[in-house]
């Protein structure tokens, strides 16, 4: 709102005031009312000022808290000339420094306000008639029957052909929008094709099978060296370690057992010496499931607490996941490096509409998912 | 001019614009507009307020920020990452951090500011829901609002996934796995929005267009429509002395509220620049860059998503394959239903509140809580249910805090999430009641007034005094909940039409319950003791049209 | 006299007697030898005399649960094998001696004879029963040797799903739970990767080698001495502090801000 003073150099005083409670006089006000009541003149009727007391304490009251917040702003601007970041320490200093001025501000200018409204001007109130929302009959007559004359103007309801054409060109530049988007997704169609595979199926460019190697060091892991029963470590395949992609199907969680604790759920195929290697992807909605129990051989994924059997074939004993993490075939390569021998079975990751039951499948193909 | 002549600036420059778009006569409609007082009305401002800080701080955010995924090398100033390998936008986020001056503070203000948005849009909620000043002919405003309730979580959603750190990508993860567990539509959504395979190169810079373009400007759209129906609708007031449903009552717009809510304003970004100064929040440098490999313990989305990660984690796991295809219940029934329940029933309220009541009628008094038990124990009902999900999507947190089993807490929770609300229900129903008893006993026989008073017979009584004439008025604003005039106002037990089928008996019921007046405020007992009482100071009133 | 000559008889007077020549041919050792050899000597096998105190001190507070000869028993794992570095790491924290079963031995201020002493000798039986992981060397965790970066790549990728990304710990299954890293040493963040104490899976030196762990180390130290630049660090758990903060803190204070604006102060007249 601008504070122009049109309406207020309107002479006051045409409306009677009165004191809440009295009867209303005929309601003869514009819908919203009309407000040219002028409060900044103290002798209207019903208005008391303030004491002068109070008003002054106020006054002062309001002019500290407004100097306390000209002296922080100033301060703000001051703190960001003055202090750099940078590093850590600074960057404190600097945060404390610019938030702080900024916060004592703020709120000064608040208390101040609120200390004029409360101190300085008059408290009263004001009652103002409400009026039906809906308008009169005679309103929506008039509308109702301009509405039925424009369109008989504009020949709409007598001309059917071009009413027809009309819609009819409007409906596939409604679409166009929609025919944009397409692009949004790929090139390729056959989502869940890509869902089924990882790059553990592919060999790598010398026809080899792919190494499993360390997330964070991209070492080769020799099955020798991971001889600790009770070891977890998460794996990620050779070549891929930054392609996120690729990671986010195909990051392992390898583990090594001492060889009676593995039950019948697991593929012993598929393991080498008591290393066993499952996707890290919970099964659930994709979180990477990795707290590992090494006393109860649980895999707990934090995001909702599905809870995996590691030795049982990694199956589900809590939580909302509905299936197991699935495993992967390895071995040791002529140089004694873990590898992947094959993909997935089954797609990994988070259930989608197409994957259909995949562990069934497999099995009835005699296979183990 | 009573009050002196408008000083020169001022009176030429409101000319000025008065000459062209005749301001004035808007001015003067709306300059006196009277806002009812009550503390509870201003709950709205801070998410109205947060909203400003929100854009403010947000662009400030825009001129630093990279929403692109592609790979760079950390060079910045925070040791720990430097050498690592981290998308633009996460590289670019800790730059806003550490290297420009004041872009923590700003972050940390958005962020807290976000919070405060959808936090004081649940609370403003909240206060129109249990004051029943979602009623006629507010139903649309309330719509809006649930609209906006609806988009503040996604854009909430969609910032958070920005800074592209390792706990922003596992809301993301999440939301992928959500989005691709739908029937038929699954895949494909999820491949459309991810440009392919999860993660891609493109969801940072899709999230970036949708969290400071689209979902913004269709927030500022309806936050207008929201404020120009208030506006025009007039605010609704609480019941109390000369206060009715054809009046309202309050301060004047000019200056009284608009410094109040200035005020307020100054409070919200002092508020906000406060929780940024001195409250860390989330501090992505220490999260790392994102990988779909790895994940913190205690991984939570922000507090308002709290419940969708709840239900996700309560859900037992039932998982369907028929004829191929895949139904993985465990993910969609906790995802779709609860914010169906929550934003469905929140949105229909209004609507269903009338078809049982059959009230037609336009309402301006704001109903004290107690005097619609059902409404009440309905919204508390569904307060614990969300409740009980929020503190369930924290059970790790809890688990780990409290030493006790997180197992545990699930199991836990799977009972509570049903009794709960019931005995909410049950217990909110008897404090309605019994408030209600306590404000008739205020009316039929007072207060007391603290003077011990021993009679001939030599028993001691407390006088009572009638009570204070403003507090009588509040209680009596209170009015009977409308019944529809079915089976009982036709005597010969003939329904009319429309109420015979079993929806109609139903409805008939439910009417009976939920309407009528439970406990009548009976003031024509005679007081006790008559002490003398003034009638307390008079409302400081002035009427005007 | 009868129970001198019993004892005597009893199968493990001989290693008794054994270990005390040992302990007395060890204590002969090192008033002879220079001074420098005495750690490196203690720390490879175990000094004699130190395994003869040792195994007094684990026969009067580690035997009941764990076995006389630490063998294992229905309270308690054998200990045979699992090293100095498994003893030192559960005895300087405080874990053992357990106060009170439960589903896992929490950090607590170490019973009173436990020292720098006391710990060394107890290592050095347990490391003479079966080796194991040995106590690593000041070097081998000093965090200002490591490289930050490095070791928080590794850190993400092994230990937040558990400790948290700052270490702040979390939940596991069944009350079992990952500890803070908030109060450990350098010395015991290794031990527990090498011997993968409780729950915690092993993290063995030849797959994650020791300048990698020195590495995660230094990120670790690292990492919970850096300040919070942005205010508190409202426990470095994430969202769920945030969002209590702001609730409690922030819409308080503003519904408190409304009650201010609003409340009713009657004018004087």
């Amino acid at each position: 709102m601008t504070d122009s003073n049109h309406d207020i150099e309107q002479p006051d005083g045409r409306v009677p005031k009165r004191v809440i409670g009295t009867p209303s006089p005929a309601a003869d006000t514009a819908l919203l009312g009309t407000g040219e009541q002028h409060a900044g003149d103290l002798d209207v009727p019903g208005v008391t000022p303030q004491n002068e007391a109070t008003a002054k304490k106020g006054e002062k009251f309001a002019a500290l808290c407004f100097t306390i917040a000209l002296i922080a702003g100033i301060g703000f601007i001051v703190s960001y000339v003055a202090f750099q970041v940078g590093d850590i320490e600074k960057t404190k200093v600097s945060n404390l420094a610019l938030g702080g001025a900024l916060t004592v501000a703020l709120l000064a200018l608040a208390a101040g306000i609120v200390v004029w409204v409360r101190m300085i001007m008059p408290k009263y109130n004001l009652v103002q008639e409400r009026h039906p929302m809906a308008s009169d009959g005679q309103a929506r007559e008039y509308v109702a029957e301009t509405f039925l004359q424009g369109a008989a103007e504009s020949g709409i309801t007598k001309r059917p052909l071009l009413r027809r054409t009309l819609l009819l060109a409007a409906a596939p530049l409604g679409l166009a929008p929609l025919v944009l988007l397409r692009d949004l997704g790929p090139s390729y169609a056959d989502f869940p094709k890509k869902l089924r595979h990882t790059v553990w199926g592919e060999k790598t460019k010398d026809g080899k099978h792919r190494k499993l190697v360390v997330e964070g060091t991209g070492a080769p892991i020799r099955a020798a060296d991971f001889n600790s029963p009770g070891g977890i470590l998460s794996v990620v395949p050779e070549g891929y370690e930054h392609d996120l992609n690729a990671l986010a199907k195909a990051t392992l969680i390898l583990i090594k057992f001492r060889p009676e604790e593995i039950k019948s759920g697991t593929n012993l195929n598929w393991t080498h010496d008591g290393i066993v290697a499952y996707s890290k992807i919970c099964t659930h909605v994709g979180c990477p499931a990795a707290l590992y129990e090494q006393t109860t051989h649980h895999i707990l994924c934090p995001c909702h607490q599905s809870t995996f059997d590691a030795a049982d074939g990694a199956k589900v004993i809590f939580g909302p996941a509905a299936r197991p993490l699935p495993q992967l075939p390895i071995a040791v390569d002529n140089e004694g490096y873990l590898v992947a021998t094959a993909d997935f079975a089954v797609p990994p990751g988070p259930s989608f509409w197409e994957r259909g039951d995949a562990e069934a499948e497999v099995r009835e193909n005699g296979g183990h998912a | 001019m009573s009050a002196g002549s408008v000083p020169k600036p001022i009176a030429s420059t409101s000319s000025f614009i008065d000459d062209r778009i005749g301001a004035g006569n808007f001015l003067k409609r709306n300059l006196r507009k009277v806002f009812p007082d009550h503390w509870s009305f201003l709950l709205g401002e801070i998410a109205l307020y947060s909203f400003i800080v929100l854009l403010l701080t947000g662009t400030f955010l825009t001129f630093f920020f990279k929403p692109t995924m592609g790979h760079v090398i950390y060079d910045g100033s925070y040791e720990p990452l430097k050498g690592v390998m981290m998308s633009e936008a996460y590289a670019s986020a800790l730059h806003i951090s550490f290297d420009v001056r004041g872009g923590l503070l700003m972050r940390q203000m958005h962020h807290w500011a976000a919070l405060l948005f959808v936090a004081g849009m649940m609370v403003h909620a909240l206060r129109v829901f249990f004051t029943g000043a979602y009623r006629k002919p507010r139903e649309l405003n309330w719509l809006i609002g649930v609209g906006l309730l609806t988009l503040a979580l996604l854009e909430g959603l969609t910032g958070y996934s920005l800074p592209d750190d390792l706990l922003s990508g596992a809301g993301l993860r999440i939301t992928e796995g959500v989005a691709i567990s739908l029937p038929l539509v699954g895949t494909w959504i999820t491949f459309f929005l991810f440009g392919g395979e999860y993660p891609g190169e493109d969801v940072v810079s899709r999230f970036y267009s949708l969290h400071i373009l689209l979902i913004p400007g269709i927030l500022l759209a309806l936050i207008t429509a929201h404020m120009i129906l208030m506006w025009v609708q007039k605010h609704t007031q609480m019941p109390g002395k000369g206060r009715t449903n054809n009046n309202v009552v309050g301060a004047p717009f000019y200056p009284a509220f608009m410094a109040k809510a200035g005020a307020y304003f100054m409070f919200t970004f002092g508020a906000i620049a406060l929780l940024g100064t001195f409250a860390q929040i989330n501090p992505i440098w220490l999260f790392g860059p994102y990988t779909p490999a790895d994940i913190s313990a205690g991984s939570q989305p922000d507090f308002y998503m709290g419940f969708l990660e709840g239900s996700l984690r309560l859900m037992p796991a039932w998982e369907i394959n028929v004829l191929g295809f895949t139904l993985p219940l465990s993910v969609l029934i906790p995802a779709l239903v609860p914010m169906g329940i929550v934003m469905t029933g929140l949105a229909l309220y209004p609507f269903i509140e009338q078809w049982v009541t059959g009230d037609r009628s336009e309402h301006h008094i704001a109903e004290r809580p107690r005097n619609n038990p059902h409404r009440t124990s309905i919204g508390i009902s569904a307060v614990t249910f969300y409740g009980i999900l929020w503190l369930l999507g924290a059970n790790d947190e809890i688990a780990a805090f409290f030493h006790v089993s997180l197992n545990w807490t699930t199991y836990v929770g799977r009972v509570l999430i049903f009794v709960g609300p019931a005995v909410a229900y049950f217990v909110t129903y008897r404090m309605c009641l019994g408030l209600q008893r306590s404000d008739a006993a205020v009316i039929g026989h007072g207060v007391e007034s603290g003077v011990i008073k021993r009679l001939p017979s030599g028993e001691y009584i407390e006088v009572h005094v009638p009570p204070n004439e403003a507090i009588e008025a509040h209680m009596r604003g209170k009015t009977a909940i409308p019944v529809i005039t079915g089976t009982s106002a036709d005597g010969d037990g003939i329904p009319p039409k429309g109420m015979r089928g079993p929806l109609g008996k139903l409805r008939a019921k439910l009417s009976k319950a939920y309407g009528g007046e439970k406990i009548p405020l009976d003031g024509e007992h005679p007081h006790e003791e008559h002490a003398a009482v003034g009638s307390g100071e008079d409302d400081k009133s002035l009427t005007r049209h | 006299m009868n129970r001198i000559t019993a004892r005597r008889r009893h199968p493990l007077a001989r290693y008794a007697v054994l270990l005390l020549a040992l302990g007395l041919v060890g204590g002969f050792y090192t008033l002879v030898a220079p001074p420098g050899e005495r750690a490196d000597a203690a720390i490879a096998a175990g000094r004699a005399d130190d395994v003869a105190q040792g195994k007094k001190l684990f026969e009067q507070s580690c035997a009941s649960c764990h076995g006389l000869n630490a063998e294992g028993t229905a309270q308690g794992p054998s200990l045979v094998g699992v090293g100095a570095a498994a003893v030192d790491f559960q005895v300087s924290s405080g874990r053992m001696p357990l106060a009170n079963p439960g589903a896992q031995a929490p950090r607590k201020p170490t019973a009173p004879w436990v020292n720098d002493e006391t710990i060394k000798q107890l290592s050095a039986y347990i490391q003479s029963l079966g080796g194991g992981p040995t106590v690593p060397t000041q070097e081998q965790v000093d965090p200002a040797k490591g490289d930050k970066a490095k070791g928080g790549e590794l850190f993400r990728a092994n230990c937040i799903q558990c400790h948290n990304f700052v270490g702040a710990g979390g939940a596991l299954t069944q009350g079992k739970y990952a500890p803070p890293l908030h109060e450990a040493t350098p010395t015991q963040i290794y031990e527990a990767m090498i011997t993968g104490p409780q729950a915690m899976p092993v993290f063995n030196d030849s797959i994650i080698t020791p300048e990698q762990k020195r590495d995660m180390i230094a990120y670790i130290v690292g990492v919970r001495e850096e300040p919070n630049p942005g205010g508190a660090g409202l426990g470095r758990i994430g969202p769920v502090t945030e969002g209590l903060v702001a609730w409690i803190a922030g819409i308080s204070l503003l519904v408190l801000a409304a009650i201010w604006i609003t409340a009713k102060k009657r004018q004087a007249h």
